[in-house]
């Protein structure tokens, strides 16, 4: 029988928790995909945030660490230079990476570790409820801005593509989104130029991943994505913001 | 025998190198610059990794990593910076990995001062993080004992699956004294459970999360299990003229060794006082204080803090004898006659 499909080995059978209509499932997707045609399975050592992906020690298929909350990039640092011949990944969302996490992602970025971030930027805290982001848009509802984000008492969403970018450790950084089919065949692409210059022996790189959160957003899975490119994309605007491979 | 003199941060340092520590993750704070500062100049001397956290948070989650993937790994602070790692201890002690933590300590609490004191015995020995959990905790009161427990620590961790702490101060980290070095350790036991890649075998998780409370009670008993285990074995305490002792005398680290010299004087008196100085403060050596407190009239804990080991020399004597406390802080140091002095009170019936 001629096999059309198959799920990629680098997910396990685990059923993933995550809600109805969460882009989270595509994520994971696109990185085992990654691993599995760049064949590093045996060699890849991921790291699991806390957040919503605090369980993607259950589905990627490879040895992985649970770290605590925003100290992935510390982790993985702790990993790489243990095991410098070995593909080193963390898994990260916005309260994760661009609030608790902030200074670890900066230093591990200037260090120029050779690990790939993918960060997951769907601007609310989700396991926790829906509470306001470091990247919840000016104006957005949640259970911490109740009357939407003012940014003159709680200041402006950070933007980390563009300020790692700045960064001369950063080797890599591109943001992608995974709202629509031609998006995901993209995202597809920047995660494997991310991880095959980490294979290259190159300096850090990470995949924003703009992602939707219908659960808390209070939107049908439909209306998030809608709401993604109306309101997501324009404030975080897709494209690579720093490729030094693209100039060697 | 060979002698090297060296200062107590930089024979830590090059005992755990001995030890096979290759992985050292560190942040300045005094008074332990030189722990770091010689790993800096030693690491890349013998294809070691030493690295410059942005934090001591950082620091400590790199030996996570680290150790998790199978590293003889270690990290060293001062008081504050100790605080600092503690989510991540806490982490690592659920996870039950291997790897070695140094603490100079330093006169609390805040930022204190940068003069020696033993004011973390409390958050050394009981918990310091979150959950139950504890660390192995060693006291050296010499740059000798520094070497030697720092060189063990890394075995004892390996052994246990447990994180290890080292508990110096002030004034163990900066002396100089003669060491003998240990020989270089070669062989080392496997780490089946290490992240290292799958290699063709079943994948390993490093974790701490278990969501399901019957699971993570379980998780927590078999930890208390380990820690029995740990008690039974690993205990450890020097007694010094305790056998017909009248007053024992209680102390570790540096005010032990300056207790030594007090008893001598005690007993040039013609009072017979004694030692107990607990070397694994964690697991506390609590029958050797009991057993004591069958023969001897009093105790005094002298700490160089507000009192907090006194508490589990207490718990160990039971009301068997009154148990006295004698304590300088903030960097201050206790004399031999101050502690003579309190001695000689607690005798009376006094109280220091």
């Amino acid at each position: 029988m001629a096999v059309v499909f198959k799920k990629t080995d680098m997910l396990t059978d685990a059923p993933l928790h995550y809600c109805p209509g969460c882009t989270h499932g595509i994520i994971h997707r696109l990185v085992a995909e990654v691993l599995e045609e760049l064949g590093v399975g045996d060699k890849t050592i991921g790291v699991a945030p806390v957040g919503c992906a605090v369980f993607a020690y259950n589905y990627f298929n490879c040895d992985m660490h649970e770290a605590s909350h925003g100290r992935a990039p510390a982790v993985a640092t702790g990993i790489k230079r243990t095991h410098p011949d070995a593909c080193v990944f963390t898994y990260q969302g916005d309260g994760d990476l661009a609030s608790i996490g902030t200074a670890e992602i900066v230093h591990a970025c200037t260090r120029g570790e050779k690990f790939t971030t993918i960060f997951v930027n769907n601007a609310i805290y989700g396991m926790t409820g829906g509470q306001m982001a470091p990247t919840t848009l000016p104006g957005q509802v949640t259970t911490t801005s109740p009357y939407g984000r003012d940014t003159d008492h709680c200041g402006y969403p950070v933007k980390v593509s563009e300020m790692l970018s700045t960064l001369d450790g950063a080797y890599y950084i591109a943001r992608v989104s995974v709202d629509s089919v031609k998006n995901v065949i993209q995202a597809k692409k920047c995660i494997k130029k991310a991880f095959e210059y980490q294979l290259a022996g190159k300096g850090f790189t990470l995949v924003e991943v703009i992602s939707s959160c219908p659960t808390n957003w209070g939107m049908t899975p439909v209306e998030a994505l809608n709401w993604v490119r109306e309101k997501m994309l324009p404030y975080y605007p897709l494209g690579t913001y720093k490729d030094k491979g693209a100039n060697e | 025998m060979e002698k090297h003199l060296m200062k107590g941060a930089e024979a830590i340092a090059e005992a755990a190198i001995l030890a096979g520590c290759r992985q050292f993750f560190g942040y300045p704070i005094t008074p332990q610059n030189q722990i770091p500062e010689y790993m800096s100049k030693r690491m890349p001397q013998i294809g070691g990794c030493f690295l410059q956290a942005e934090s001591e948070v950082s620091a400590i989650n790199m030996v996570y990593g680290a150790a998790g993937s199978g590293a003889r790994v270690m990290t060293s602070s001062s008081s504050p910076g100790i605080s600092l790692k503690q989510e991540g201890i806490s982490y690592i002690a659920c996870a039950e990995l291997p790897c070695v933590i140094v603490n100079i300590v330093r006169g609390g609490p805040g930022l204190g001062g940068i003069q020696p004191a033993q004011s973390d015995y409390f958050q050394c020995t009981k918990g310091g993080g979150h959950g139950d959990y504890r660390l192995i905790v060693l006291a050296p009161d010499s740059v000798q004992e520094a070497v030697d427990f720092t060189y063990k620590a890394f075995d004892l961790a390996d052994k246990y699956r447990n994180p290890v702490l080292i508990l110096g101060d002030g004034m163990i980290g900066q002396m100089m004294e003669p060491v003998v070095l240990p020989e270089a350790k070669t062989e080392f036991v496997d780490k089946p459970w290490a992240t290292t890649g799958r290699k063709g075998k079943d994948r390993r998780i490093i974790n701490s999360l278990y969501i399901d409370p019957a699971v993570l009670e379980q998780i927590n008993l078999e930890l208390m299990k380990k820690y029995e285990l740990i008690a039974k074995n690993e205990t450890a305490c020097e007694e010094y003229m305790a056998d017909d002792a009248d007053i024992i005398i209680a102390a570790y680290g540096t005010t032990a060794r300056i207790a030594k010299k007090s008893i001598k004087e005690l007993r040039a008196k013609g009072i017979k006082a004694g030692l107990i100085r607990p070397i694994t403060l964690w697991p506390f050596p609590s029958e050797a204080f009991s057993k004591a407190a069958d023969h001897a009239k009093c105790m005094l804990t002298v700490e160089m803090s507000c009192g907090q080991m006194v508490e589990d020399v207490r718990l160990a004597v039971n009301g068997k004898v009154p148990v006295d406390f004698f304590g300088r802080v903030g960097g201050m140091i206790p004399s031999w006659k101050e502690i003579m002095a309190a001695a000689e009170n607690t005798l009376k019936g006094g109280k220091n």
